[in-house]
C-alpha cells in the first residue's frame, strides 16, 4: 500500500527527529555542566563534548530537513507559516531585547537562552494555531 | 478554490481517510481541501485527477478566473 509507506515514512521521520533532538539536547547539557560537575575542567574532554554537541546539532538539522520533506502539502504550509512567524518574531524580539540591554532599560545582560526560548514558544504557538486553522 | 471532492468521494463510497490513503496525504489535508481552506498543489491535483479519472478542471474550479 502506497499510503502505508507514506504514513510509515512520516512517523519514522518524526521519530528520528525526536531522537536526534533529544540527543542534541542531552549533549548540550553534558557540554554545559560536564566541565564543572563531571570531568573537573579538563580542556580536552570539554572540546570533545562541544564537538560532539555541534555534530549532533548538524545531524538534527539534517533530520529536520528530511522530516519536512516527508510532510504533505498542507503540513508543509503549516510548518512554513510557523517558521516564518518564529523567524520574524525572533529578529524583532531579539533586536528589541538587545536595545533594552544596550540602553540599560533592563538591569540584566541580554542572554541568548531567553531568545531561544522566545523563538521556540512563538514557533509552538504558531504551529498549534496553524493546526487549528486547518482542522 | 471550489471543488467536487466530497461528491466524487461519496459517489465512490470513499471516506476522507480512504482518499488520503490513495493520494498519500493526511486526512486533515483532504478535509481542508474539501472545505476550501487549502488549495492542493499541482502534483496532488494530478493524483486526484488520475484517481477519479477526470480532468483537473472537472474536479477543481478556480473562482479567480471565472
Amino acid at each position: 500500500m502506497e499510503n502505508e509507506t507514506w504514513s510509515t515514512q512520516n512517523k519514522k521521520s518524526t521519530k528520528n527527529l525526536a531522537i536526534w533532538s533529544m540527543l542534541w539536547t542531552a549533549s548540550m547539557a553534558v557540554a554545559t555542566f560536564g566541565p564543572k560537575f563531571i570531568w573537573e575542567e579538563n580542556v580536552a574532554l570539554t572540546i570533545i563534548a562541544v564537538v560532539i554537541n555541534a555534530l549532533l546539532g548538524i545531524g538534527m538539522i539534517l533530520m529536520n530537513i528530511k522530516h519536512i520533506n516527508s510532510l504533505d502539502d498542507l503540513q508543509k504550509k503549516i510548518q512554513l507559516d510557523a517558521m516564518g512567524i518564529a523567524l520574524g518574531a525572533g529578529i524583532v524580539g531579539g533586536l528589541t531585547y538587545t536595545l533594552l540591554d544596550i540602553t540599560n532599560l533592563i538591569t540584566n545582560d541580554a542572554e541568548i537562552a531567553f531568545l531561544v526560548m522566545f523563538i521556540s514558544i512563538v514557533y509552538l504557538v504558531a504551529l498549534l494555531v496553524g493546526q487549528k486553522r486547518y482542522k | 478554490m471550489k471543488n467536487k471532492l466530497k461528491v466524487l468521494r461519496a459517489e465512490r463510497d470513499l471516506t476522507q481517510a480512504d482518499l488520503a490513503d490513495k493520494v498519500n496525504v493526511s486526512r486533515q489535508t483532504i478535509n481542508a481541501i474539501e472545505k476550501g481552506k487549502f488549495d492542493p498543489s499541482l502534483s496532488l491535483a494530478f493524483k486526484m485527477s488520475k484517481l477519479f479519472e477526470l480532468s483537473i478542471e472537472a474536479i477543481f474550479e478556480n473562482d479567480e478566473i471565472k
